[in-house]
């Protein structure tokens, strides 16, 4: 598996997905290949695909650390871990200073496994911002 | 130290140089080597095992033979003993001291052929563990350079877009807002539709003369002539 083979399978799917969504792959190059993938309508908030040895991880960003209403950030924390293992798919963690979800696949996942993680991603976070809003800024 | 608090050390320590690796660059080629050695000793144990296994079969064989000979030999040494030979018998009695001194050296083969056997069977677990460990620390390792590596890719590309990320609430607010828009259309769309079903409709029931039908100026001449 690898980012382009993701990107065609998403960017050839128009009308045809078993999700209802569309969308938009752009790859970033750098010292490892990172696809950007927008859901069309939430382009505000995209996934990001990198692939490893052995997994596949999406991640994506939801606040900063600076985000965090200061005085709440234990209750904030202490609610995403209860909120972890319902959350399908996909879990918390943080990265440098960025709260993110991520989902893990494994490298033999099927591209429909993958379009379903992305989606699932998509729907997880901003389930997540909107129950999370009284914690931040 | 454990590999998870190296990370967490790594991680927390901020203030990296522009590039600098989370893990020291060589844990990954230590690992690996690890991985290598560990796979080379659990080969050499597995063919040592297998050696020392059939040694062992051997051994076991022989004594059994041996002590199935000494059985035979009794047996001959008492014949011997009921003909009254007492010379045969005392041949056959050092017959018999032979067959045991060996069966005991066979035994003590046999043993310590046991001994090394489920030695080196802890040993090969020990070493699969070991390696899983390894493997699984590696893995580790290269997710966490993975991670980081894909993270400078993409703070790199929205530094190079001049585009930044989105405080939360505001993305959330504007992706609600799509939706929304998106669900008016729909509705609109929806409202349209059943409109324009519905004056298809009257159209429909007038070309039957069903309902009130429009008053026509020649309806209306008929009633005042009818006056």
């Amino acid at each position: 598996m690898n980012i382009h083979k993701i990107a065609t399978h998403l960017n050839q799917l128009d009308d045809n997905t078993e999700t209802g969504f569309s969308f938009d792959c752009t790859p970033i190059n750098g010292d490892i290949d990172v696809l950007q993938v927008e859901i069309v309508g939430r382009e505000e908030i995209p996934i990001f695909i990198s692939i490893s040895d052995n997994q596949i991880l999406c991640i994506a960003y939801l606040w900063g650390e600076d985000e965090v209403k200061a005085e709440l950030k234990t209750n904030m924390m202490d609610a995403m871990l209860e909120m972890n293992i319902p959350m399908p798919l996909s879990a918390f963690a943080k990265i440098e200073d960025k709260y993110v979800v991520f989902g893990a696949l494994s490298v033999n996942s099927s591209l429909d496994d993958i379009e379903l993680e992305i989606v699932t991603l998509s729907d997880n976070s901003l389930e997540v911002i909107s129950e999370m809003d009284s914690y931040l800024n | 130290m454990s590999i998870f608090r190296k990370i967490i050390t790594a991680v927390r320590g901020g203030a990296r140089e522009a590039g600098e690796s989370i893990v020291d660059a060589n844990a990954t080629r230590i690992f690996e080597q690890e991985i290598r050695d560990s796979e080379k000793h659990i080969t050499i144990a597995k063919r040592d095992l297998t050696e020392v296994m059939a040694k062992q079969m051997q051994a076991a064989r022989e004594l059994t033979q041996l002590q199935v000979s000494t059985k035979e030999h009794e047996g001959y040494a008492m014949q011997a003993l009921n003909q009254g030979n007492e010379a045969l018998a005392i041949e056959i009695a050092e017959k018999i001291a032979e067959l045991e001194a060996n069966a005991a050296d066979q035994q003590q083969a046999n043993e310590s052929y046991l001994k090394s056997a489920s030695r080196l069977k802890e040993l090969i677990k020990k070493s699969e563990r070991q390696l899983t460990d390894y493997k699984r620390q590696l893995s580790m390792v290269k997710t966490t350079e993975s991670v980081q590596k894909a993270t400078s890719a993409i703070t790199d590309n929205f530094t190079a877009s001049n585009s930044k990320l989105l405080n939360a609430k505001d993305s959330l607010e504007r992706i609600k807002q799509k939706q929304a828009m998106f669900d008016d259309k729909l509705k609109a769309a929806e409202q349209l539709d059943a409109e324009n079903s519905d004056s298809s409709l009257q159209a429909k029931l007038q070309q039957a003369g069903i309902g009130a039908q429009p008053t026509s100026a020649q309806s209306i001449l008929d009633r005042l002539k009818s006056k």
